[in-house]
């Protein structure tokens, strides 16, 4: 808090300009996303729309295709975050308290699917599919999924262990609980917003995913599967600016959710990706 | 009898299980170590080695049959011209990327840094960090309405009287084209607007290692502002920079969703990738393809790590 401790100078008129300039760069196409919902135009991207209407959230919402491909990504997301909160949280314990033989590489491990292009996850997936001669199900976009989301939950829930005291642990097991009990009374409270912000951030990074369940889908439709193809072949595009802002809401919920729980610690949930 | 009777009852299996794996913290990591290993050892790892053993396959020319047979005759084909095209634009692009996105997101971290209030900066960091985990798609799209011909761009540079300047713009070489939306300039902006987060908060954490007093000394020392920024700020600034420019460099190496919505008809890496393997089903092809991007990033990350960028992440 340096900042704080002393009068903040004040910045120089093109410092503020340039800082101004990126973070409306950062934010100003969404608000034409929004606006485009809204328009009477259905054919061209003509600016400034015609006129406004509300009438496109009413089709989006009675379309058939859409909902089932709504439906379909979030049980994806859900069941990803699942399985990812559980993987990264023992992968964060193992590394947490022990050092082993390959500790550095099972962290390289875990990050390695985000820090390699979503292409090369996604071909691989999709090459070794082919080899087992696996169909194509629910379940091969959860795979794709879920190796993704562990490192956000891993990376959250490592912080906030190397900030928690192993003694507590240690009082609870001498005190005559057992595992089960430290686990639910003494681990899991100190972990709880760590958990369900890395938990947040990867429903959010599930949810939005595209380029690898473009190689594990086959036929089904996740909703950004859903807008890839209406973006290649449009078809109704005042119907895709209307689920645009619908992604736009289901995401942003989430990380507000996963900033506000951890804004008061020293690692701030998705500072790094 | 009576030792036994004052004996304390025996405890449950349970309870006897956790002091176990309490006394035995090796078998406590195996057992936690396992799932995560199984998952991302064997299903992740495998498939990228599955990936990497079929580009030593090959396709038959008659038949369009893949081979399974070691031979490497896929990475013969890999050094023709129109690969080694695809790979120069492709890494072409990605350093632009990069350099443009430091250029913006230099200040924009030392006014974070240096000059917001804690809320303005933590609003600030929230408005960097929004857009780095949400809804890549729709951001791609969202410059699909502003490019497009008869879009905002357009109207804004009649309004301005600067429709000159933009038919200049697209009538330079190489990087202009029919409209924004179908020329270089166009696929470097969204690139440039989606990779732009991951550039800021490297450089933001960088940046906050950097002692004020440090700036203070190089100002009474009687160094003037653009002096501290090359002699003092910029060198401890830069393993943000090229940490930034880890993400920056490998995301644009590997899409291949924006070119194909924003840009020309000539193909990036991952759109060749992403042909190979499907309409053209050649595999071996496309996993050669794919190990170009990973032998360029084991060799930028090599270069960053002398550099001093993991400290920085």
């Amino acid at each position: 808090m340096r900042s704080s401790s002393r009068r903040a100078p004040r910045a120089g008129w093109a410092l503020s300009a340039a800082a101004t300039a990126t973070i409306l760069f950062l934010h100003v196409p969404l608000a034409f996303i929004v606006l485009y919902a809204f328009s009477t135009d259905s054919k061209t991207f003509v600016f400034p729309p015609p006129g406004l209407t509300t009438r496109w959230f009413g089709v989006a919402f009675e379309r058939e295709d859409i909902r089932q491909a709504l439906r379909l990504s979030l049980e994806v997301a859900t069941v990803s975050t699942l399985v990812a909160m559980v993987l990264g949280t023992l992968a964060a314990a193992a590394v947490w308290r022990s050092r082993f033989f390959g500790r550095e590489a099972i962290s390289l491990l875990v990050i390695l699917p985000i820090a390699l292009p979503g292409i090369i996850t996604g071909i691989s997936l999709r090459s070794a599919l082919g080899l087992l001669d696996m169909p194509f199900s629910f379940w091969t976009i959860v795979i794709g999924h879920a190796t993704f989301c562990i490192v956000v939950v891993y990376n959250n829930v490592l912080a906030r262990f190397r900030r928690s005291s192993f003694n507590q642990i240690e009082a609870s097991m001498d005190l005559g609980a057992n595992g089960f009990q430290t686990f639910r009374h003494i681990l899991l409270p100190n972990i709880a917003t760590a958990l369900l912000a890395g938990g947040m951030l990867a429903f959010a990074l599930s949810f939005d995913e595209v380029i690898v369940t473009t190689f594990t889908a086959g036929q089904q439709s996740t909703l950004p599967i859903w807008m890839l193809t209406e973006l290649v072949r449009p078809r109704q595009r005042p119907v895709t600016n209307v689920v645009a802002v619908f992604v736009i809401v289901v995401t942003f919920i989430p990380i507000l959710a996963a900033f506000y729980l951890t804004r008061d610690t020293h690692e701030i949930a998705g500072s790094g990706k | 009898m009576i030792g036994a009777s004052l004996r304390a009852p025996r405890p449950g299996l349970f309870h006897r299980l956790s002091s176990a794996l309490y006394l035995h913290p090796r078998l406590l990591l195996l057992l936690l170590l396992t799932p995560p290993l199984l998952w991302l050892g064997v299903i992740y790892l495998g498939s990228l080695l599955s990936l990497l053993l079929q580009s030593f396959f090959y396709i038959d020319e008659f038949s369009g049959v893949v081979v399974r047979e070691f031979s490497l005759a896929t990475y013969r084909q890999l050094f023709t011209l129109s690969n080694f095209d695809i790979i120069r634009r492709t890494a072409g692009m990605a350093a632009a990327v990069t350099l443009a996105a430091a250029a913006l997101a230099f200040p924009l971290a030392y006014y974070m840094v240096r000059y917001a209030s804690t809320r303005t900066k933590a609003l600030l960091y929230l408005a960097v960090m929004l857009p780095l985990w949400s809804s890549y798609l729709v951001r791609v799209y969202s410059w699909k309405l502003i490019l497009a011909k008869e879009g905002i761009v357009t109207w804004l540079a009649q309004q301005l009287h600067l429709g000159w300047l933009l038919e200049g713009v697209l009538a330079l070489p190489v990087i202009g084209g029919p409209s924004l939306s179908t020329s270089y300039l166009g696929t470097f902006l969204v690139f440039l607007y989606i990779w732009l987060p991951f550039m800021i908060l490297p450089i933001v954490a960088a940046l906050e290692r950097v002692p004020r007093s440090l700036i203070e000394a190089s100002a009474d020392l009687g160094a003037d502002h653009r002096a501290t920024f090359r002699k003092v700020l910029w060198p401890l600034a830069l393993p943000g920079v090229v940490a930034g420019s880890i993400f920056t460099f490998s995301l644009t190496l590997g899409d291949y969703i924006i070119p194909q919505i924003i840009g020309t008809s000539e193909p990036f890496l991952g759109q060749a990738v992403y042909r190979h393997q499907g309409t053209a089903g050649n595999v071996p092809m496309a996993a050669a393809l794919t190990v170009v991007p990973i032998v360029i990033m084991v060799a930028y990350l090599a270069v960053a790590r002398r550099l001093g960028a993991f400290d920085a992440l």
